[in-house]
C-alpha cells in the first residue's frame, strides 16, 4: 500500500459518520432531490404492473408466473439505483466543487467510500421502500413475501451495485465529469445481458457464457425460480456471491489506481472540469 | 533532541504533465511561523507547487517534505495539522454554514466542535449567519466561510491560493487583517499564492517569484525592491515576468 500512502487502510467511524452527515444534510435540504429518489421507481412499477396485468390475462404461462415482471422491475431497480445512490452521491461532491477540500482532508478513500455505500442504502430506501407499499396496493405484488430470498437478492444486487459505483466514480475523478454520464448510463449495459425480463436460455448460446459472468444474473433467475417454480435456489445466490466478491474487488482496486492516476496527472486539481 | 521539522520542505521538486513541465526543479524551505508569498504569472508552476504540498500530485521526481511528512506518500499523518484555503475550491451550496463546518471539524477531528464553530463564527464574524445556507451568502460572505474552513482545525500550516480574489478593498482588508491576527495567535505558517502584490507586501515576509516552473527569485520584500531599485512589488513583479534582471545586472 506504499504507493497509495501510509495510512491508507486507517478507518475512522467518525470521519464515515461526518461524509453521512454531509449527504444527509443535503438530501434534508433539498425535496427536489427526495422526489427523484420516487419518481423513476414509481413510473416504471406502475408502468410494467400494467403490462402484466394485461399479459396475465391473455397468456396462460404468465398466468402461473404472476409478479415476475414487477419483482424483476423492483429488483432491477435495487440494482439500478444502488449504483445511481451511489455515484450520485459522489458526483455531488464533484458538481459543489468541494472534492478538492476532502482530498486534502484526512478521509481516507476507505471511509468516502463507505460512506457513499450506506448513503446509497439510505437514497434506496427512500425511494424504493414506498413504491414497494405501491405494488401491493396496485397489484397485489409483496416484495416482502420473497423472505429471507429477498435479503439474499438484495445483499448480491447492492455489492454489484457497489462495484460498479466505486469504478465508475474512480473514472470520474481521473477524468472529471467528462465521465459523468457513464454513471447514469453503464449500468444499462447489464440490463440486456443479466437478463433482467427473461430467462438466460432466451440469449443465443455464445452470449450465455457473458451472462453468467454477471452476479445480477443469478440473482434473476433466482427470483424467477422462486416466483414461477416456487424454488429457492440458494446455489444460485452463492454464485452470484462468490463472483459479487471479485466484482467488488476489482471496482475497489479500479478505483484506488484510477485515484492514483489523478494524483499523477494532476486531474485532482481540475476536479470538476 | 531533534528540531522541529520544517514546515515545508521542497528540494528539486520536478513536475511534468505528459511532457510539459510545469515545475522544473525548485527548492525552498519555509520556517515555522513564517508567511511566504508564492509569486508568479499565469502557468508560472504556483497552483501545481501547491498541489504538490498538499499531496494532490505526485511529484515525477525531486521530495515534497510537509511537517516531517514525505508527499503524497505520508500525506494521513499531516493532513489534520493543515489545512487550505481557496476561492476556486467551494464548499457545498445548500448546507448551512454550521452544517458545513460540522462535517469538516469532524473529518479533522477537531475537539469540542460546537464550541470551536461558535469561536470561529465569532472571530470572522459569521455568528449571525451560522444558519443560513452557503449558496445564499454574498461573495465576501463565502470567502470568510472558506477562510473558516481553513481555520477549523487551527492549522499550524495554512496555504492560502488567491485568498482575496473577487473580494471589494473593505472585505480583503478586513481578511488581511483577519489572518495577520491568526498567525500571530498560533505562530502559524502561512503561504500564499496571490497576483495581489499589495497584499503580498503587508502579510509575507518572504516572497518566492516563479517563472515558466523555474524560481526566478526569493527573498525578503525589502530586499527585492532594494534589489530591482523598484518602489513596489508589482513592479518588481512586472521586471521578473518581462524578463527585466535585477537593476546590479541592468547596471553591468
Amino acid at each position: 500500500m506504499t504507493t497509495l500512502g501510509d495510512g491508507v487502510l486507517d478507518f475512522s467511524l467518525r470521519r464515515t459518520g461526518a461524509m453521512m452527515l454531509r449527504y444527509w444534510y443535503l438530501l434534508r435540504s433539498s425535496w427536489p432531490r427526495l422526489l427523484d429518489l420516487v419518481y423513476w421507481p414509481t413510473v416504471q412499477m406502475v408502468t410494467w404492473g400494467f403490462l402484466q396485468f394485461y399479459i396475465v390475462q391473455n397468456a396462460g404461462f404468465f398466468a402461473q408466473a404472476a409478479g415476475t415482471f414487477i419483482g424483476a422491475v423492483l429488483l432491477w431497480d435495487i440494482l439500478f439505483r444502488g449504483q445511481l445512490g451511489f455515484s450520485i452521491s459522489f458526483m455531488e461532491e464533484m458538481w459543489a466543487r468541494n472534492i478538492g477540500n476532502l482530498m486534502m482532508s484526512p478521509l481516507r478513500p476507505f471511509e468516502f467510500i463507505a460512506a457513499l455505500m450506506v448513503m446509497s442504502i439510505v437514497r434506496l430506501a427512500i425511494g424504493t421502500v414506498p413504491v414497494t407499499f405501491l405494488a401491493i396496493a396496485f397489484f397485489g405484488f409483496n416484495l416482502y413475501s420473497l423472505g429471507l430470498a429477498l435479503v439474499a437478492f438484495f445483499l448480491n444486487l447492492m455489492l454489484t451495485a457497489w462495484a460498479v459505483g466505486i469504478f465508475v466514480s474512480g473514472l470520474v475523478l481521473r477524468n472529471g465529469l467528462g465521465a459523468e454520464n457513464l454513471a447514469w448510463s453503464i449500468m444499462f449495459l447489464f440490463m440486456p445481458l443479466t437478463c433482467v425480463y427473461y430467462p438466460v436460455s432466451t440469449l443465443p448460446a455464445w452470449l450465455q457464457p457473458v451472462s453468467w459472468a454477471l452476479p445480477p444474473t443469478y440473482v434473476f433467475e433466482g427470483m424467477r425460480a422462486l416466483l414461477i417454480e416456487h424454488t429457492f435456489r440458494p446455489d444460485l445466490m452463492l454464485s452470484a456471491l462468490a463472483l459479487n466478491v471479485v466484482f467488488f474487488a476489482a471496482g475497489l482496486f479500479g478505483f484506488l489506481k484510477l485515484l492514483q492516476s489523478a494524483r499523477r496527472h494532476g486531474s485532482l486539481i481540475q476536479a470538476g472540469e | 533532541m531533534h528540531a522541529p521539522a520544517p514546515p515545508i520542505a521542497i528540494e528539486r521538486l520536478v513536475k511534468i504533465y505528459k511532457t510539459v513541465p510545469a515545475v522544473d526543479g525548485i527548492s525552498f524551505t519555509l520556517t515555522p511561523g513564517s508567511v511566504t508569498g508564492l509569486l508568479g504569472g499565469n502557468g508560472a508552476g504556483k497552483t501545481t507547487t501547491i498541489a504538490s504540498i498538499m499531496g494532490l500530485t505526485t511529484p515525477t521526481s525531486g521530495r515534497v517534505t510537509v511537517l516531517g511528512a514525505e508527499m503524497p506518500r505520508q500525506r494521513y499523518r499531516v493532513l489534520h495539522r493543515m489545512n487550505f484555503e481557496s476561492p476556486y475550491v467551494a464548499m457545498p451550496m445548500r448546507l448551512t454554514i454550521r452544517q458545513n463546518l460540522t462535517v469538516f471539524g469532524r473529518l479533522y477531528g477537531v475537539p469540542d466542535l460546537a464550541a470551536r464553530i461558535a469561536q470561529i463564527g465569532e472571530e470572522l464574524d459569521l455568528t449571525d449567519l451560522l444558519d443560513r445556507q452557503t449558496g445564499k451568502l454574498s461573495d465576501g460572505q463565502k470567502t470568510r466561510v472558506a477562510l473558516a474552513k481553513g481555520l477549523i482545525n487551527a492549522p499550524e500550516l495554512l496555504l492560502l491560493d488567491e485568498p482575496t480574489a473577487s473580494l471589494d478593498p473593505d472585505t480583503a482588508d478586513w481578511v488581511r487583517g483577519r489572518l495577520e491576527r491568526y498567525r500571530r495567535e498560533r505562530n502559524a505558517t502561512m503561504l500564499i499564492a496571490s497576483h495581489n502584490m499589495a497584499e503580498v507586501e503587508r502579510l509575507c515576509d518572504r516572497v518566492i517569484i516563479m517563472k515558466r516552473g523555474h524560481i526566478e527569485d526569493d527573498d525578503t520584500p525589502a530586499k527585492l525592491l532594494l534589489r530591482y531599485g523598484r518602489r513596489t512589488l508589482e513592479e518588481v513583479f512586472l521586471d521578473v515576468a518581462r524578463g527585466r534582471g535585477v537593476e546590479s545586472e541592468a547596471a553591468q
